[in-house]
């Protein structure tokens, strides 16, 4: 556990990938004049080929900060830069993402999604096709090239939309809790995935989660975000080596992360449903 | 300031409307609709309410509408009583099912004459009309409502040990209560277009009746007034039964 | 429900149907009605009249056309107040109220601005058939997840992408039920104009059949037109399921 991740040395500016400088993110609201602060004023910087994990009580804006970076959504104040350019308005070249919700596409068959951004590239089709078969062979759904999405469990249909993010090759990975719809046992086995995903295609990820086992086992950093507005209250860095699986949570400092972001993190819960700090 | 965010659409609705009368005011009077096609709107409602005062219609109208009633309540009554048997039985939903899906494309008015026949040119065959197409959206929904009835309610309701008939009153009727609003509303307007259409094809009486008398003697200041009756009519009573139904939706979370 | 059981829904009702009919006509007698062996003979025969092929010549055209433009205009108003959400705030309701009037009460109105003839039949036709594909394609212009156009974002789709390769396959199977349902309200719309704008054409030959109390015309032309109606309901409807399943 002493050793660091192979990735570039931290703090010098060619390992930035991504830099957050004072964003604030507000909502207008009918009613209300100044609209809804909901994130913010924030400030990171995501290094280049790390894992980076965010949690938080929820409503903190852990959602809407991903959305920010994507492009998805433009900050109210502050900037954001990805590749030393900013980010404003549309979704940068080389990023990719994987949402919350089912974004499989009921009307094509497995293949076809994977493919479904293939076609923006101008790569020919024996390049495509390659991509493709990489991409349902690391995702295990081989056998399910010609199924529809609906034939498929949720887990499995969120493979298919991570190997539609994977065949794009993206440089910064953005993920919206993306087991959260599964059961504790598959989200441990699909971290794993994650984690063989990372290494093997260097990519820097960003995982938000609700979940601090999860961010626990596979992140080198965790940002913890306070409760409405969200802002970064800590980032903890946890020293697992890069070829770590799900095992680590046999780890005793497995044991003492998790105790460590709770700690941080109960506070700031009980103010997100509305009831004081205790003591 | 605190204004509720739904009133805007309504607003420029009401703005939308008042814009197009006031447009068809003026090509009216402009001559540009000549008179014989169609009167201005002022005109239309001065003539509605000269009706209205001389009671010249009431007797067509309470007709129309009285006949309306019938219809809708023995669609409703049949409609749900159909629907809880047919939902019991598997054979007659299967059987029905497919009729269900594709009532409203037969031309049920095609059948008018034939009920003239079998039941002579009183109110009957009407009432039979609107009663057919009326009773089919009832049940559809009936049996929409009771699909819907989730499981777990029943289950809840097994596990008080309440008997079929508490259970029938007290957990599915409320549970389907805003699907079987939606097909009161649905045979409402069927019924009501059910009248109107066969008093038109054929009838001696009845607001349909009076409009086709009237355009066979070009009578504008009977017609268009009968028809912007009708059609607030329709309007008002569909509104009013939406808005109901979309308050029950909505304390439900379902819309 | 695969292969033959899925057959036997709709078997059970047309023999259903037939028995009914039957039964109806032993009750009701020949003054009145005619039996379905008597109809399908006689549509036999009046498929064979020289007279009757121009009149059905008449009813296709009007149908055709006013399908035509019902789908059209059903389709660009669903689009156009689907994606600007304010205008389908606004008018939504108003095609909605418009739904369930009786529309036989404009139908003076329809004569007086068209005229009678051909015209007239499509108007009417078409009021009553773009309605529904408006409403439907609406709503599922709507009704597409957030999330896929999300990925098409990401993905870097431009506008004809999107509409293309999302907006359009998601909301297909919506529409799709939209259009079936205004095809077969259309047919209804012209039907019903013809039973009073023409001298030709089905519903024409209906009309003057109630007149001269000719229950055998009257009979198989209700016959025919609901066959039909139905036949090409039903076969929109399984392309529909299909639609919806894969959809």
């Amino acid at each position: 556990m002493t050793s660091k991740p192979s990735s570039e040395a931290p703090g010098t500016p060619a390992g930035v990938h991504a830099r957050l400088r004072d964003v604030i993110k507000t909502f207008p609201a009918p009613g209300r004049e100044r609209g809804v602060h909901a994130l913010g004023p924030l400030d990171l910087d995501l290094k280049k080929g790390e894992f980076f994990a965010v949690v938080g009580p929820s409503g903190c804006g852990k959602s809407t900060l991903l959305e920010l970076v994507a492009g998805l959504a433009t900050v109210s104040e502050g900037t954001i830069a990805f590749e030393d350019r900013p980010v404003h308005g549309g979704v940068p070249d080389g990023i990719g993402v994987v949402f919350q919700e089912d974004a499989s596409i009921p009307w094509l068959t497995v293949t076809g999604n994977i493919a479904f951004g293939l076609h923006k590239t101008g790569l020919g089709d024996k390049e495509r096709n390659r991509r493709v078969a990489d991409a349902l062979d690391i995702m295990g759904l081989g056998d399910f090239a010609d199924s529809y999405p609906a034939q498929l469990s949720g887990g499995m249909r969120q493979r298919v939309c991570i190997a539609r993010t994977l065949v794009m090759q993206p440089r910064l990975i953005l993920l919206d809790e993306p087991f959260g719809a599964l059961d504790q046992q598959t989200r441990l086995l699909m971290g794993e995935e994650l984690l063989k995903l990372w290494r093997e295609t260097s990519a820097t990820i960003f995982l938000i989660t609700h979940a601090l086992d999860e961010a626990a086992m596979l992140a080198d950093r965790i940002g913890v975000m306070s409760a409405r507005p969200g802002r970064l209250l800590s980032i903890i860095e946890t020293d697992w080596p890069r070829d770590r699986d799900s095992r680590v949570v046999e780890e005793p400092a497995f044991g003492a992360l998790t105790a460590q972001l709770w700690h941080k993190l109960r506070g700031e819960s009980l103010k997100s449903i509305g009831r004081a700090q205790g003591p | 300031m605190n204004r509720s965010p739904m009133s805007r659409p309504l607003l420029l609705r009401i703005l939308l409307i008042l814009a197009f009368t006031a447009a068809l005011e003026a090509l009216c009077r402009l001559g540009v609709i000549d008179r014989f096609t169609m009167p201005p709107p002022s005109r239309i409602l001065e003539d509605l309410a000269r009706l209205l005062v001389t009671g010249k219609l009431y007797g067509a109208i309470a007709k129309t509408l009285s006949n309306c009633a019938i219809a809708f309540a023995l669609a409703v009554v049949a409609g749900v009583a159909a629907g809880v048997v047919i939902h019991k039985s598997r054979l007659l939903r299967q059987a029905l099912d497919p009729l269900f899906a594709t009532y409203y494309a037969i031309p049920v008015f095609a059948f008018y004459p034939l009920f003239i026949i079998i039941f002579g040119l009183g109110d009957i065959p009407q009432i039979v009309i609107a009663f057919m197409m009326s009773v089919i959206a009832m049940i559809v929904n009936v049996l929409n409502g009771l699909d819907r009835v989730p499981a777990v309610l029943l289950k809840t309701a097994r596990m008080a040990r309440m008997s079929p008939l508490e259970t029938a009153l007290r957990m599915t009727l409320p549970s389907a209560a805003p699907y079987l609003l939606t097909g009161a509303k649905l045979a409402l307007a069927y019924a009501f277009i059910g009248i109107i259409g066969s008093e038109f094809i054929m009838s001696r009486g009845g607001m349909g009746f009076e409009i086709a008398f009237a355009y066979t003697n070009f009578d504008n200041a009977v017609m268009y007034p009968l028809i912007v009756l009708i059609l607030a009519i329709s309007v008002a009573v569909n509104a009013l039964l939406g808005i109901w139904e979309k308050r029950i939706l909505a304390r439900r979370g379902l819309r | 429900m695969s292969g033959l059981s899925a057959w036997r829904g709709p078997i059970l009702l047309v023999v259903g149907l037939f028995v009914a009919w039957e039964l109806l006509y032993l009750l009701a007698g020949d003054v009145a009605l005619r039996s379905p062996a008597q109809t399908v003979r006689f549509t036999i025969e009046l498929l064979g009249r020289e007279t009757f092929w121009p009149n059905l010549a008449e009813t296709a055209k009007a149908f055709a056309v006013a399908l035509a433009i019902s789908i059209v205009l059903g389709l660009a108003i669903g689009f156009a107040l689907g994606f600007h959400r304010l205008s389908g705030e606004v008018f939504e309701p108003i095609l909605v109220a418009f739904y369930s009037i009786p529309k036989l009460t404009l139908y003076p109105i329809v004569l007086l601005a068209f005229g009678l003839g051909m015209p007239a039949k499509i108007a009417f036709g078409v009021i009553h058939g773009f309605v529904p594909i408006a409403l439907f394609t609406i709503g599922a212009v709507g009704n597409v997840k957030p999330v896929l156009i999300k990925t098409g974002r990401v993905l870097g789709f431009g506008a004809f992408d999107m509409v293309t390769r999302v907006l359009f396959p998601a909301a297909l199977p919506e529409i799709f039920t939209g259009l079936r349902i205004g095809f077969a309200l259309t047919l209804i719309g012209t039907l019903l104009g013809e039973m009073f704008a023409s001298q030709r054409g089905l519903g024409y030959m209906l009309m003057n059949a109630i007149g001269l109390h000719n229950v055998d015309i009257i009979m198989s032309v209700t016959f025919m037109i609901t066959v039909f109606a139905a036949t090409v309901s039903a076969i929109l409807l399984a392309v529909d399921r299909r639609l919806h399943r894969s959809g």
